[in-house]
């Protein structure tokens, strides 16, 4: 532990001499004695690094291994190759062990990958500008929802169309619980989508409409409709998108008239890693600029004419703003978006597309291939990106359970979230899963059931 | 003009590249092709990205190492803001972080299927609860501020509980801006208490502000000019004499490890910050983590789900537990920003218990270092003792026309990232310097060097520290137009170009 | 110098009365220890603001400052010459840079404002 500590016993000591303390306790004996620990800390170690790794590495094995590509779970995380190359970026040290770019001088790489960030979002979205990233998906929808209720001032209600992933829900219930907002939620069809139709009454007076798309199970919303809808009530359409690799493929939001799109972007660049840290965004228009939560990095010039970044429109935040802040949020997740950001250059335009159409087609195939298992159903047919719901015959987690003993990670059982649906289960596919993988689970599924 | 980014301006990756250049890729489609627009539905296939990049690896790989050279790092020197603790952030916890195992897990796997990452959470919160002599703690707020908001709404289920809906949250003017926003989200009103004469908080004040009508005091301990808060144990009595409770702001915690744990001290409610005490990278401003440890009074609001263990530590199991009615609920999708824990866990086991105390030790000894020998040459605003951070402020470089912006400014002219300027709010003109305990002597010496040099030309030639900063790739940037025109975006030169 | 025909509150604003009616700004002295101002939050037309209010709020880079209504009354119009150039305020605090007219709701009121040289006895007290 040494090692981390540089001044060693002879600096202390001639420091101590230097500034004329007698000793190290004399620095800490203005604090009273009956607040002081003079035990010793219950905290094993200190650990060698050869020591350390043969410890974190037994509890990475006693996760059950399976292979990538024997994975089929998504809901609200999915799984993507990460290019050797955005490693190699995003682990040097000037992107690692920076410190937020409030002195910009010293920060321009920090600062120009955000706002090269916070540019891609708007291009995948459709809309005007976004932020430089907030925690997830979840807190990200929630801060959208939020935005909405600022700038619609006096509306004290908000409504959730159904197939909002249910994590995102729940993290938006927690969040509106102390403000006296009421939380409405509109339930999905039989198709697994929510209709404007179904609509009927509930947007009066409310500040916003969260729609998700995809959503929850991975069927493609009516974004238009639902737009239209939430514009006659006098409602923000917020679209919540946790699979930002469909912004490659699919009709971006704003080009169906959402006025805030927020989600998590995890899925550029980003491993898993047992669900975080993720990459939130939230994207708005132009007009709603000053309502919007989180860092901005804005493009200025220097002193001589050149183009640099700077962190700006900073008195919504909190450090200016304090009680009055348009968010608490100070910490984001720089690192993370800027690994988004390497992702999506590496990609570029066709490969986003590309990306987005193996997804598509693969998950197409799955589809196919299981539904044509004796027993297996569609439970919302109709078009889906890269995750579908299929009823089986029998409990699912059960199902789940032989699966894994194959080591195959199979969907997700929707009876955790939806007790109603306890023989259902959710299945994500990427460019991850090969059609040899796909067709191994289609066959171990049939032998399990 | 040289080619390693410091002398031209590195255009943005939008414009950079060119039509048809890839720098990604895929393995061919191995299932059947299929007309998107009949799979996905008329209508709901997008038209190209317009402006998004097309780059080659190559290219793509230049533009962002360029881009890093113009970023300062802690692997460059010392960076000494106050509140940060930006300390050396060891090479093992990034490898440890990447174990596959660990990576490419998914946070939906069944429970039985993720014991190594659920007995991993376990035990880091088991560590960080006896480093802070609390009874519990969540790993799920992503950052400092998003543990202040769950920490406040654990207090706020609380009080709704018992029936008290208590309406105000007290916070010394000197305390970070999360602390008045986080309570603010959660439905408080934020009432800013003065501090005393010592830059502590004022017990006569509090006494005089502490009704039924006040859920919690927030504070940070040692507070944010590095001044141990002496009478917290009073203070604590106080409030909880009211049916209050304290929340402390745990960003500080550098100074306390081994020597004070806040759950000895009255504290009920605190956040920790991995990503400061705890050695994670700051990446550039995230991700970070902001475990809250509690007391057993708020356990049973922590946020879902609370990491179980049950059966004996050699034959453990690991669950996540939903049923908790008292719950607040969600405040993150999954589990907080994982990776951020597996490097906290990794510097914890390779401190150890001692080495957690030696890390304050050196701490406070390097800022006590640095505080005796600027002392004579910057104007101290409080005399008390310090113990991780100093707080000097310009007073007698202003005399000059000098600002401490424009000495933080020319330190970079020295090749050192400035302290925290201007804050605490509460001292006119603040100098908020953290050396933290990673730094070598000699580093702490040239630090101190470069701050009396600037000290001198403030007096002697005021010009050159105005002007600063003139050795690093932009001068000062005109942060006026940006705010007044804010362009945050890159948008084509053509509108209609593709 | 600080003009002559108008009132002033100790908020540092200034009224310039016409009739039933009053123009607000900030003065000299408000808008240079502002420093460069990036944004104006003016009050919206027809709202209803009493004396004291805090009715928007004047931000530059680094800080946000409430802006207070010095009379009561009814807004009628904001200057939007600020939402394009909120450096109006800077430069030309008493001119162009005014930023909202009101209906005066009770002229008593303006005997609790100050003439120029009261005002500049209590920038004097302040500096």
């Amino acid at each position: 532990m040494r090692r981390f500590i540089p001044n060693s016993n002879a600096d202390r000591t001639a420091m101590l001499e230097q500034i004329g303390v007698a000793n190290i306790e004399a620095l800490f004996d203005h604090i009273p004695d009956q607040l002081r620990f003079r035990g010793e800390l219950k905290v094993p170690g200190p650990l060698s690094e050869p020591e350390l790794a043969a410890r974190m590495s037994e509890l990475a094995e006693a996760n059950t291994p399976v292979r990538p590509a024997d994975a089929f779970l998504g809901a609200g995380a999915y799984a993507h190759y990460l290019p050797a190359a955005l490693d190699g970026i995003i682990s040097r040290y000037e992107f690692l062990s920076a410190y937020t770019p409030y002195q910009a001088e010293v920060s321009q790489g920090t600062l120009q990958a955000i706002f090269e960030f916070q540019t891609m979002i708007c291009q995948l979205t459709g809309m005007d500008v976004a932020n430089g990233s907030l925690y997830d998906g979840a807190t990200a929808v929630a801060e959208a929802v939020l935005m909405s209720l600022r700038v619609s001032r006096s509306r004290k209600r908000v409504v959730v169309a159904g197939a909002l992933n249910p994590l995102y829900r729940d993290v938006v219930r927690t969040y509106l619980g102390n403000l006296g907002i009421e939380l409405d939620e509109v339930p999905f069809g039989a198709d697994g989508t929510v209709k404007p139709a179904d609509l009927d009454g509930h947007l009066d007076g409310a500040s916003c409409l969260v729609l998700q798309h995809p959503n929850f199970f991975g069927r493609l919303e009516d974004m238009a409709g639902m737009a239209a809808a939430a514009h006659d009530a006098g409602a923000h359409l917020v679209v919540a998108v946790s699979e930002t690799v469909s912004l490659g493929l699919l009709t971006p939001p704003g080009e169906q008239g959402a006025d805030i799109v927020a989600g998590n972007g995890a899925s550029f660049g980003n491993a898993l890693t047992f669900g975080g840290p993720g990459v939130g965004f939230i994207a708005g228009r132009q007009k709603m600029v000053r309502s919007l939560p989180g860092r901005l990095a804005g493009q200025t010039t220097d002193q001589d004419g050149r183009t640099g970044y700077v962190l700006t429109l900073s008195t919504r935040e909190q450090h200016i703003r304090r009680a009055k802040a348009t968010s608490n949020i100070c910490t984001n997740q720089a690192l993370c978006a800027t690994a988004a950001t390497v992702f999506m250059s590496l990609m570029g335009r066709g490969g986003a597309r590309e990306l987005a159409r193996q997804n598509t087609l693969k998950a197409h195939y799955a589809r196919g291939r299981l539904t044509a298992v004796d027993g297996v159903e569609d439970v919302f047919p109709g078009p889906c990106f890269n995750e579908f719901v299929l009823r089986l015959p029998g409990d699912a987690a059960k199902i789940a359970e032989a699966l894994l003993e194959k080591k195959i990670l199979a969907g997700l059982p929707l009876g955790r979230f939806y007790p109603e649906m306890a023989g259902a289960m959710l299945f994500c596919v990427t460019e991850v899963n090969s059609r040899e993988s796909i067709d191994r689970l289609a066959e171990t599924l049939e032998g399990a059931l | 003009m040289s080619n390693d980014g410091t002398t031209f301006r590195e255009p943005l990756i939008f414009d950079i590249g060119g039509e048809g250049r890839t720098g990604y890729a895929l393995p061919p489609l191995d299932v059947p092709e299929a007309d998107l627009a009949a799979v996905l539905g008329e209508g709901n296939v997008r038209d190209t990205i317009r402006g998004f990049p097309e780059v080659s690896e190559v290219e793509v790989v230049r533009h962002y190492y360029r881009l890093s050279k113009w970023n300062y790092c802690i692997e460059n020197g010392l960076y000494p803001l106050g509140s940060c603790t930006m300390k050396h952030n060891p090479r093992i916890n990034e490898v440890m972080a990447r174990i596959p195992g660990f990576a490419e897990s998914h946070p939906l796997r069944p429970t039985s299927a993720a014991q190594g990452n659920l007995e991993l959470l376990h035990s880091l919160s088991e560590l960080l609860a006896e480093i802070t002599g609390m009874d519990a703690v969540t790993l799920h707020p992503c950052a400092g501020s998003h543990g202040e908001l769950t920490g406040m709404m654990m207090v706020k289920a609380h009080f709704d509980h018992i029936g008290e809906p208590r309406q105000t949250v007290l916070i010394p003017d000197s305390a970070h801006g999360t602390n008045p926003a986080s309570a603010v989200i959660c439905g408080f009103q934020a009432k800013e208490i003065p501090s005393g004469p010592d830059g502590c908080v004022d017990l006569e004040r509090l006494e005089a502000e502490m009704t039924e009508d006040v859920a919690a005091l927030m504070l940070t301990n040692p507070n944010t000019l590095g001044i141990f808060e002496k009478q917290i144990d009073r203070i604590a009595e106080i409030v909880h004499a009211r049916g209050g409770l304290v929340y402390m702001d745990g960003a500080n915690m550098n100074a306390l490890l081994g020597k004070v744990r806040p759950g000895d001290t009255g504290v009920d409610v605190l956040h920790l910050n991995l990503h400061k005490t705890f050695s994670t990278p700051h990446g550039g401003g995230g991700p970070g983590s902001g475990p809250v440890a509690v007391k057993k009074v708020l356990e049973p609001y922590l946020p879902l789900p609370v990491i179980i263990r049950e059966g004996e530590p050699a034959d453990a199991c690991y669950g996540e537990d939903y049923d908790r009615p008292r719950s607040i609920g969600r405040i993150g999708a999954f589990f907080g920003n994982f990776g951020v824990a597996v490097r906290a866990l990794s510097y914890i086991l390779s401190m150890g218990g001692e080495g957690l105390s030696r890390i304050s030790e050196m701490a406070v000894l390097n800022a006590n270092y640095i505080r005796k020998k600027l002392e004579p040459h910057f104007h101290l605003t409080y005399h008390s003792p310090v113990l991780h951070e100093v707080v000097f402020d310009d007073k007698h470089q202003a005399a000059h026309g000098v600002a401490v912006g424009d000495m933080a400014k020319r330190l970079l002219d020295f090749g050192f990232h400035p302290p925290t300027v201007s804050f605490p709010l509460i001292v006119q003109g603040a100098i908020m310097i953290e050396p933290t305990e990673s730094e070598p002597r000699e580093e702490l010496d040239r630090f101190i060097a470069a701050m009396i040099q600037i000290a001198g030309e403030a007096e002697r030639d005021p010009e050159l520290v105005k002007g600063a900063p003139r050795s690093t790739p932009v001068s000062r940037l005109d942060e006026v137009t940006a705010a007044r025109k804010p362009v945050l975006r890159w948008v084509p030169a053509e509108p209609d170009g593709e | 110098m600080n003009p002559q025909d108008l009132l002033y509150s100790k908020d540092h604003e200034w009224v310039r009365v016409e009739g039933e009616d009053g123009t607000v700004g900030i003065t000299e002295h408000a808008q240079k220890e502002l420093g460069d101002i990036v944004y104006v939050e003016a009050p919206e037309t027809g709202a209803e603001v009493k004396a004291g209010d805090e009715v928007g709020t004047i931000e530059s880079v680094k800080a946000v400052s409430p802006l207070y209504s010095p009379l009561s009354g009814e807004v009628l119009e904001a200057n939007g010459g600020l939402d394009d150039a909120p450096e109006l305020l800077n430069q030309e605090p008493y001119g162009n840079g005014w930023i909202y007219r009101m209906k005066l709701g009770d002229i008593g009121e303006l005997d609790g404002l100050m003439k120029a040289e009261d005002y500049e006895k209590l920038v004097s007290s302040e500096e």
